[in-house]
């Protein structure tokens, strides 16, 4: 590739010989060429999809009752990235959505706040202002999301601008054409050069694990993005389906488990898109736990992109701290 | 000498599962159960015995024992049966039949699965998931091949052998039951079944699902007791049929036992199975089968997967994975429907696994356990790791049934063949790699049964099951099966 | 009769490939079945017993690796042999059966045809004793007969030949190797046989031909740990339920004797196919 022009993306600052910064030890080497990475990433151990699914569907008939599920939809609540990605976003929309970010349940003070309030960067000024002083973080998706169909360069001007507009977590989406024809460094270099654009806002990067279809391809991409500088990866965009899976997921944290255990360096989780109910939180908790391990369980390392979700969880909270079941009007619409 | 090695204990996660018992009042248990025979329960005439819940050590009931005249009345009320009532039956009536028990096995799920936990100290979670639909799925498939012998390609016209003796193990006790009841039936035949010892409920529930479906009285008979109810049972001269589960110790006896008789046998004893991973397995999902392989049931399983073959490149890898995995394993009330291991059947196997646990660290080889607390009554042995195995080792050898898994490596496929093989038994094996023509060429070689690729464990009532070697002969479950129970059969 | 002086056969036995006399020294006369005297015989030993044992052993992974069109071939091949032998054959049954010689010829010629029928099984076993099972879950399992691996035969003792190929034959078309205790008093068409197989392609050690008595040898082999299965057809009366009783010991497979010996000329089915074959059953999962 030395010297060579990018056919899909000729604007890209990928001109003579790579300089990328190098991966963590001991993987130093392994972006040293395409044939190297492809190697490196072709040389991961393959998941069976049958035996992924078979352990999630294990763990998925964990009975979480009582103190464990009020625990477990609390710390839920904590990990929201309450989102809105819509074209219709206004502002207001916005400022509403933060209001419910801060106090989720307006009748019980007690419980607790989201981790962030995910929007588009245009609006990440707004959800800054309005989440001023209450640790909320403000994530904003950039890199041309969701089809990441742009120009590097334009890519990189949308990661700049959400930050200046105050977004103090990026949500990228990779490149996943080329991620699927092969041109593994293109998309390892694009996450570089993102994640240096992002300053010091923490870089989650989407690896749309419904377009790249095998589990295979879904443990490959984590470690490239982890590889990379990814302080999350992430499932989805949202925008597609199928968004957030457990196999996907249990294939995820098993990617963040052993990158830590080789590296030294933890990398978050975050499934976005279909996780509704708070059985599924509870669900994917569970697996965090029994994959990862408990080192996951915190809104650091683990997140859920989620809208709806938030509700439900609040509906079940009220059931379990008044005995009886409640109903959609004693939630707030969003 | 001890070279034991645990783990050190974690700080508690944050997350800690509440307790969830399955409710255990869906079950009714009387003080005492006579035996069933020709569909009435009857008292024994043996010393009645007691069962006793292995994780708690509380008795359940009495059960009574079944003598030799017992078994006699029982085998009698099954000739009358088979030739009064179920020989002259129509075999789409037969296959009615079949199918009404495995429709009530299914509605009664959640009974048979409290009532086996309590029983046998295995997991609500396996018996509720895994033993009691595998059950109720033997019976649907079965009632289907009633009417529909002629076509089992196992010659023209099979005819039912007669009163078929039936002797079962504690492992999974309404499963094993299915496994012989449900072909016997459905080729015609009438049955006397002997449940094991310690694990005698479930069939006894059974013995209430016949008399539910209104199946004709002694066409299924049940007889509890210990050994000498079985071997009256085997010895019986009017029983046609002996299909025997358990040790290869007792299969042999067996085999003494109905030689030079007109009996038709079928036997499905030990295992010691390989479970061999290479260097491009799936690693997760190997860490998965293995821990499946061999902790699933206690390791209360035949086919367990008991040797650890894996390649000496990913030797280190692979037991790190696997001990962090059991690590994650939660052990306890086999009721909770959290627990991955229950507790082990028996007093007397507890102390088996704990002898055969404590010639592995004198041999040489080095036990690992993760740190986990047992509960202070009832009979419990934590999941349990031995590296360092060379196969002269006895717990390379015997096998232990229970939650010991030992460690061998190999470096090449040849090797790992020769290694797999070298046992008296093959029942079964189980290999990971992503290698497809790895996987065809090592399961042609791989003297076993039952050949496990990139999974492990895994049964089906279409799925013929059963041994080479020492592990017995005959096949359960599929076409195969059926060959067991009929006469002029091609097999 | 011509002044010529017949050259008369040493009548040996049949292990690994080889002819060797009985470690033991030993041999019996033959007679026909008036009496008359037509050979000494190798009388084998329990450690001709144990050789045979080991080259059926040390045969098995090639013989059962072998394809089984290869495997159809060469036993097509041995029919082949036999029909050139006929003559011999039918003399020698004539003689021991005391049968005329259209009966013998007759006999010979079933014999034949019981092999080509065994030959033509080989490559037809899998398909028809095996198949794809639809199990409820994402697994492709798939079921094959398998050779249960070294088989000890008790031939019969009336049958000599027709009888010897029908417990023969098919033990080697599922895959098995064999160790035969012929006939004792009619083991010259055995003997024969021997010659065939030593010339017809038929591996060193797939058959090994014990001429002698199966009341001797038959213990050692039903408690012998290496042999995985053992037919009774031609075991003694008074010895069935013992050797059954020492079969037990290492679970060996075991066809029992019938009470007579039966009509060898009937269509046998798969009934002496099926007792010699294991079924194996494969999973494998099915993901992307």
């Amino acid at each position: 590739m030395i010297g060579m022009t990018n056919l899909l993306d000729p604007h890209a600052p990928a001109t003579s010989p790579r300089t990328v910064d190098e991966p963590p030890a001991p993987y130093g080497d392994v972006t040293r060429s395409d044939a190297a990475f492809r190697a490196f990433l072709h040389g991961l151990p393959g998941v069976d999809q049958v035996g992924a699914e078979a352990r999630t569907t294990v763990l998925a008939s964990r009975s979480i009752k009582t103190t464990a599920k009020a625990w477990a939809i609390d710390t839920a609540i904590s990990m929201v990235d309450l989102t809105t990605l819509e074209g219709a976003d206004t502002p207001g929309t916005v400022r509403s959505l933060a209001a419910k970010a801060r106090r989720p349940d307006p009748g019980d003070a007690t419980c607790p706040q989201v981790a962030a309030v995910c929007v588009y960067g245009d609006l990440a000024g707004v959800a800054r202002e309005a989440l001023a002083g209450t640790g909320i973080h403000v994530a904003a998706v950039a890199t041309a999301f969701p089809s990441g169909r742009a120009s590097r360069e334009v890519k990189l001007a949308d990661v700049k601008d959400a930050v200046a507009n105050g977004a103090d977590e990026i949500d990228m989406v990779i490149d996943r054409g080329a991620f699927l024809t092969g041109r593994y460094l293109d998309v390892y270099e694009e996450v570089v050069a993102v994640r240096e654009a992002c300053g010091d806002a923490h870089l989650k990067v989407i690896l749309e694990t419904g377009e790249l279809v095998t589990l295979d391809n879904v443990r490959r991409a984590s470690w490239l993005a982890m590889l990379a500088g990814a302080d999350f990866v992430k499932t989805s965009t949202g925008k597609v389906s199928p968004a957030a899976t457990l196999p996907v997921c249990l294939v995820m944290l098993e990617a963040v488990r052993d990158f830590r255990a080789a590296t030294g360096r933890q990398i978050g989780v975050k499934p976005a898109g279909g996780i509704r109910t708070t059985k599924d939180a509870v669900r994917h908790l569970v697996l965090v736990h029994e994959t990862a391990g408990p080192d996951w369980l915190s809104p650091d390392w683990f997140r859920f992109g989620a809208s709806s979700l938030l509700n439900d969880l609040l509906l079940q909270r009220q059931k379990l701290r008044t005995g009886h079941y409640s109903g959609p009007d004693h939630v707030t619409v969003d | 000498m001890t070279s034991t090695t645990r783990t050190d204990p974690t700080p508690p996660s944050p997350f800690q599962y509440a307790p969830a018992p399955e409710s255990r009042s869906i079950v009714d248990i009387a003080p005492s159960y006579g035996l069933f025979v020709d569909g009435e329960f009857v008292d024994g005439t043996g010393e009645a015995f007691k069962s006793v819940n292995p994780a708690t050590e509380e008795v359940l009931t009495e059960v009574a024992a079944g003598s030799e005249a017992d078994v006699d009345r029982a085998v009698k009320a099954a000739r009358r049966a088979f030739t009064r009532v179920w020989g002259p039956l129509r075999p789409a009536d037969r296959g009615k039949y079949l199918f009404r028990i495995a429709r009530i096995l299914q509605e009664r799920a959640r009974e048979f699965a409290v009532l086996e936990s309590l029983d046998n100290g295995k997991p609500i979670r396996e018996s509720r998931d895994v033993d009691v639909p595998l059950a109720a799925a033997h019976f649907f498939y079965h009632a289907g091949w009633a009417d529909k012998l002629d076509w089992a390609g196992l010659g023209p016209g099979p005819r039912p052998l007669g009163v078929a003796g039936q002797v079962i193990p504690w492992n999974f006790p309404l499963l094993m039951l299915a496994w012989k009841v449900a072909p016997a039936m459905a080729t015609g035949n009438t049955v006397v079944l002997k449940p094991a010892e310690t694990t005698p409920l479930t069939a006894l529930l059974f013995a209430e699902v016949c008399r539910q479906a209104d199946l004709p009285p002694g066409v299924v008979n049940i007889v509890t007791g210990a050994g000498d109810t079985g071997r009256a049972v085997v010895e019986h001269d009017d029983v046609d049929k002996v299909a025997f589960t358990g040790s290869t110790e007792v299969g042999r006896s067996i085999a003494r036992a109905v030689a030079g008789t007109r009996k038709k046998l079928t036997l499905e004893l030990g295992g010691k199975a390989a479970n061999i991973v290479f260097d491009d397995a799936p690693i997760d999902q190997a860490v998965e089968g293995i821990v499946q392989g061999i902790f699933f049931n206690q390791g209360h399983v035949c086919c367990a997967g008991s040797r650890l073959l894996v390649q000496e490149s990913v030797h280190d890898e692979v037991v790190a994975s696997l001990q962090r995995r059991i690590g994650t394993l939660r052990i306890g009330d086999p009721l909770d429907k959290n627990t991955d291991i229950g507790a082990i059947n028996s007093a007397e196997q507890l102390a088996r696994i704990r002898e055969l646990s404590e010639v592995g660290e004198a041999e040489g080889a080095s036990r690992w356990q993760p740190a986990c607390d047992l509960p202070a009554r009832g009979y419990w042995f934590p999941p349990t790791v031995f590296t360092d195995v060379s196969p002269a080792h006895r717990i390379a050898r015997d096998e232990i049934f229970g939650p010991v898994l030992s460690v061998l490596t190999f470096r090449t496929p040849d090797e790992a063949v020769a290694k797999a093989n070298n046992t008296t038994y093959g029942l079964s094996a189980g290999i990971w790699t992503e290698k497809g023509s790895r996987i065809l060429k090592i399961a042609d070689q791989l003297r076993a049964g039952v050949v496990w690729a990139n999974t492990f464990n895994k049964f089906d009532p279409t799925s013929p099951f059963g041994g080479y070697k020492q592990s017995g002969y005959g096949r359960e479950g599929g076409r195969h099966g059926l060959a067991a129970y009929l006469k002029g059969a091609a097999e | 009769m011509s002044d010529r002086l017949a050259v008369r056969k040493t009548y040996k036995l049949y292990v690994n490939g080889a002819f060797p006399r009985s470690e033991s020294g030993r041999s019996y006369e033959v007679t026909d079945a008036k009496g008359h005297f037509l050979a000494n015989a190798a009388w084998a030993s329990r450690k001709d017993a144990r050789d045979a044992v080991v080259a059926a052993r040390g045969a098995f992974a090639k013989w059962s690796g072998a394809t089984a069109y290869n495997r159809g071939q060469v036993l097509y091949r041995v029919a082949e042999v036999m029909e050139g032998r006929a003559p011999q054959f039918t003399e020698e049954v004539a003689a021991g059966e005391g049968l005329s010689t259209s009966r013998a010829r007759a006999a010979v010629d079933a014999a034949i045809d019981r092999w080509v029928w065994y030959a033509g099984w080989t490559d037809k076993l899998a398909a028809v004793l095996g198949g794809a099972n639809p199990v409820a879950g994402p697994y492709f399992d798939f079921s094959l007969p398998e050779p249960t691996g070294v088989v000890a035969v008790l031939a019969p003792q009336q049958s000599s030949l027709l009888g010897l190929a029908s417990v023969l034959a098919p033990v080697l078309a599922g895959g098995n190797t064999a160790v035969v205790v012929t006939s004792r008093e009619r083991p010259l068409p055995a003997v024969t046989l021997g010659e065939v197989l030593a010339t017809s392609d038929v591996p060193a050690g797939v058959v090994n031909l014990l001429t002698g008595d199966a009341a001797e040898l038959g213990p050692w082999l039903a408690e012998h740990a290496d042999v995985d299965a053992i037919d009774l057809t031609g075991a003694p009366v008074r010895l069935r339920l013992e050797l059954e009783r020492s079969a037990a010991g290492t679970v060996k497979r075991v066809v029992r004797a019938p009470e007579t010996e039966p009509d060898w000329a009937a269509d046998p089915g798969l009934s002496r196919l099926t007792p010699f074959l294991e079924t194996k059953t494969v999973w494998h999962p099915m993901g992307v």
